[in-house]
């Protein structure tokens, strides 16, 4: 280079960060989606403790606490990774897990739980994004594996006297048990899982995770419409059985946990209506009473087929025509 | 007209500061600096030595082959030294280097009627003219205007989208000289022997839209569409997709689907070339950013230095953090303020300590935001993991080469993952194994040929 050039005057000599583009972020982030999801359970945690009171409170903090230890512990010690439980993902994981665990379950079940569910869940996998199953639900089956008679043991709301979930008056064909209105259904004045039972307050929840555009409305409305058409073609009451149960957390709480459910639109709309489908096969011929859990979890082995077969189609592609 | 949205996109903060700023024309640099290579292709040769002296609009640097164009020098003055150079679009480049004598001395032009010129006249002027595609590509005109026999092209479209945030040097463009713009149109389509005419502009110019309209009525054959304001509705077979309802195909080119596409700042750079007679010797660039003092569209010289762009803008803020060439979702950081203006130089923005991204990147959580965001169908999120695993084959079946690098999958990110850092690199990797990967299979087949 020749003696005379260009010379950059001092106050233009500046440390500047250079990075590939874009230089632009959305700036939606997974902590903020993960809280989004905890504000939207609120209304129900709120009636959770209202309906069922201190044992709502104790089964909801030792799920909570366990799930966040465990996910530290795991993190710190035994696979040595960057502890990230300031992502909120493993409170929400604590939380869910309570949602579907009866009010009487002891403290420490609830504890195993939240420790199964992201040791076994989550923490196994790799860690958050990598896992196949539902971690909540990864819990929640194990709990129900180990102590079946404890996680089937409902309380009515309020007074908490040892009563039959609406489901299990159906499966069980008990006559001389009423069944509860539609209304007390759709507030959750019903016995059942601490967070399942309002679907008022979870519905509030939804429209909120769809006002804010952290879910859309492909997996509830396809999984809780396919439970409606099918009861009905099983001639069973639809309304009774979008109400009654785990419909509505699994549909807008469960099924849409995003690492779970397939990529694409087309893929979640395939996953929740088998959700819907084997939820109403396990109520009408399976051995449980209710069986959102189990067909969210099939439906999450399956997400990994349905990827691959519901792969976009790449701009300028003819269908149907290879390479 | 009937438009067809690209699926995909995402619809970033516009920040358009400098749309209602008509362009100032900026004093020339006390030296410029003019990279060989400010094009796509053979990097042009200096025809002049250290000590020469040269003229506002003479030729300094003439074609490395055809897929090349000319440089002209933009000021007079003396060549003070030829050697590297740090260039906009990174590391160093030869540059001549111009030290103005203040005396502005221009070279004559030789003005051209185009309606009296034939398809290759027409070329010739432009390549002499030095014009390359100034929405940022800078593939050389003439050769885009070149199409072999056998592709029929019947549709011009000049991009007037400009769907980066910030940018407004089109813009302004449109609004202020759209007679440049559309004699421009005409002269490309007279080269091209082509009927129809589009000019695509995003709805956020509503001014430019309804000033080039009314230009356009005089023209038949041209029709000046607003689009709706989506990113990256500006990138070529997107705007393609919106305007005629083509797709272009994977690995091909708009001429496959009978499309030419030109940046209207290029279609004014035709009509300088074409009929006065006049190369790229300047061009708009819209200074801002949140760490610009003074935003505007500045007319600059081609070869000034970017620090003597931002000074007549006011200077930078105590914290400003980075600075780009171009806009924010596809621009290049600079590492200095030393590099000159270029021909696709659309904007220089200065952004603070606060835009600047600093944090790790998280896990992903398979929310498929890139997957939707991506204009081209692909699956961001599956790319990343092959380019991770560095699994080529992979890379190339989810068609990794079609990635336009628009950048919509980073910006949706949740988890601020680097994607398109990985897309650039796999792209790079992944075209390198295909080519070996064809080399081998082609020297196999003459192989069994011989046996």
């Amino acid at each position: 280079m020749a003696k005379k050039t260009v010379e950059t005057p001092e106050r233009y000599q500046l440390r500047l960060t250079v990075s590939a583009s874009p230089h632009l972020r959305a700036g939606i982030e997974i902590p903020r989606v993960m809280f989004d999801v905890l504000i939207a359970l609120a209304p129900a945690l709120i009636g959770a403790v209202y309906f069922f009171r201190l044992g709502a409170v104790k089964v909801v903090a030792a799920c909570v606490i366990s799930s966040v230890a465990t996910e530290y512990v795991c993190s710190k010690w035994l696979f040595r990774k960057r502890v990230m439980i300031d992502d909120w993902s493993a409170v929400l994981c604590g939380l869910l897990l309570a949602f579907c665990l009866p009010p009487t379950t002891p403290v420490w079940a609830s504890a195993v739980g939240g420790m199964c569910a992201i040791f076994f869940g989550k923490m196994v996998f790799g860690g958050l994004g990598q896992n196949i199953f539902n971690p909540a639900l990864v819990g929640r089956a194990i709990l129900l594996m180990s102590w079946p008679v404890a996680m089937t043991t409902w309380t009515t709301p309020i007074d908490g006297v040892t009563s039959a979930s609406p489901l299990a008056i159906v499966k069980q064909g008990l006559k001389d048990v009423p069944l509860p209105g539609y209304w007390d259904l759709f507030i959750g004045n019903v016995p059942g899982s601490l967070g399942e039972t309002s679907a008022l307050l979870l519905l509030l929840g939804g429209i909120y995770l769809l006002y804010r555009k952290v879910i859309t409305w492909h997996i509830p409305v396809a999984f809780i419409g396919t439970v409606a058409v099918m009861s009905g073609l099983l001639s069973r009451d639809p309304i009774f059985e979008i109400l009654a149960g785990g419909v509505f957390l699994g549909a807008f709480f469960m099924a849409t946990d995003m690492v779970t459910s397939p990529l694409t639109r087309k893929g979640q709309l395939i996953f929740a209506i088998g959700c819907g489908v084997i939820t109403c096969v396990i109520r009408g011929f399976g051995g449980y009473p209710e069986g959102v859990c189990y067909s969210i979890l099939v439906m999450n082995a399956v997400t990994p087929l349905i990827d691959r077969f519901t792969v976009p189609r790449e701009f300028g592609r003819v269908r149907g025509k290879n390479k | 007209m009937k438009l067809t949205a690209f699926k995909g996109g995402i619809h970033p903060a516009e920040n358009k500061i400098t749309a209602g700023m008509p362009v100032e024309q900026m004093t020339a640099p006390k030296m410029a600096v003019f990279p060989v290579s400010q094009h796509l292709g053979a990097p042009a040769k200096p025809v002049v030595k250290i000590g020469d002296r040269v003229l506002r609009g003479q030729i300094i640097a003439e074609p490395g082959g055809f897929v090349s164009v000319p440089i002209h020098s933009s000021i007079s003055g003396e060549v003070v030294a030829i050697g590297d150079f740090p260039h906009p679009l990174g590391l160093t480049m030869t540059a001549i280097v111009v030290e103005n004598d203040g005396l502005d001395e221009e070279i004559g032009y030789e003005e051209m009627d185009p309606s009296g010129l034939d398809a290759d006249a027409i070329k010739k002027r432009i390549l002499a003219g030095g014009v390359v595609g100034l929405g940022g590509a800078t593939f050389p005109t003439h050769v885009k205007l070149s199409p072999p026999k056998e592709k029929k092209i019947d549709t011009v479209i000049l991009n007037g989208a400009e769907c980066e945030p910030f940018l407004t040097a089109d813009h302004r463009l449109m609004l202020e000289q759209g007679d440049r713009i559309l004699s421009g149109l005409l002269i490309i389509m007279r080269a091209l022997g082509v009927e129809r005419g589009f000019v695509g502009i995003e709805n956020n110019k509503p001014d430019a839209i309804a000033s080039l309209q009314d230009l356009a009525k005089k023209h038949k054959n041209i029709e000046v569409a607003g689009l709706k304001v989506h990113y990256p509705q500006g990138a070529e077979k997107q705007l393609i997709k919106t305007l005629v309802n083509r797709e272009v195909p994977p690995g091909g080119l708009p001429m496959d689907v009978g499309c030419v596409v030109q940046n209207v700042g290029t279609a004014a750079a035709v009509y300088d070339a074409v009929a006065l007679g006049k190369p790229i010797m300047d061009r708009i660039v819209t200074v801002s950013g949140p760490a610009m003092k003074n935003p505007k569209n500045v007319l600059v010289r081609l070869g000034t230095p970017f620090f003597e762009v931002i000074e007549y803008c006011g200077g930078l803020s105590e914290d400003t953090a980075k600075v780009i060439m171009g806009g924010p979702m596809m621009g290049i950081a600079q590492y200095t303020l030393n590099v000159p203006v270029i021909k696709s130089t659309s904007g220089i923005l200065a952004f603070t300590k606060r835009d600047v991204d600093e944090n790790a990147p998280r896990a992903c959580i398979r929310c498929g935001k890139c997957v939707n965001a991506c204009p081209m169908g692909l699956m961001p999120n599956e790319l990343v993991k092959a380019i991770d695993n560095k699994d080529w084959e992979l890379a190339e079946k989810l068609n990794v080469l079609s990635c336009i690098e628009c950048g919509s999958c980073s910006f949706s990110c949740i988890g601020r993952r680097p994607i398109i850092q990985l897309l650039k690199y796999g792209k790079a990797e992944t075209a390198k194994f295909k080519r070996n990967r064809e080399e081998a299979e082609k020297s196999k087949a003459e192989q069994a040929g011989k046996n």
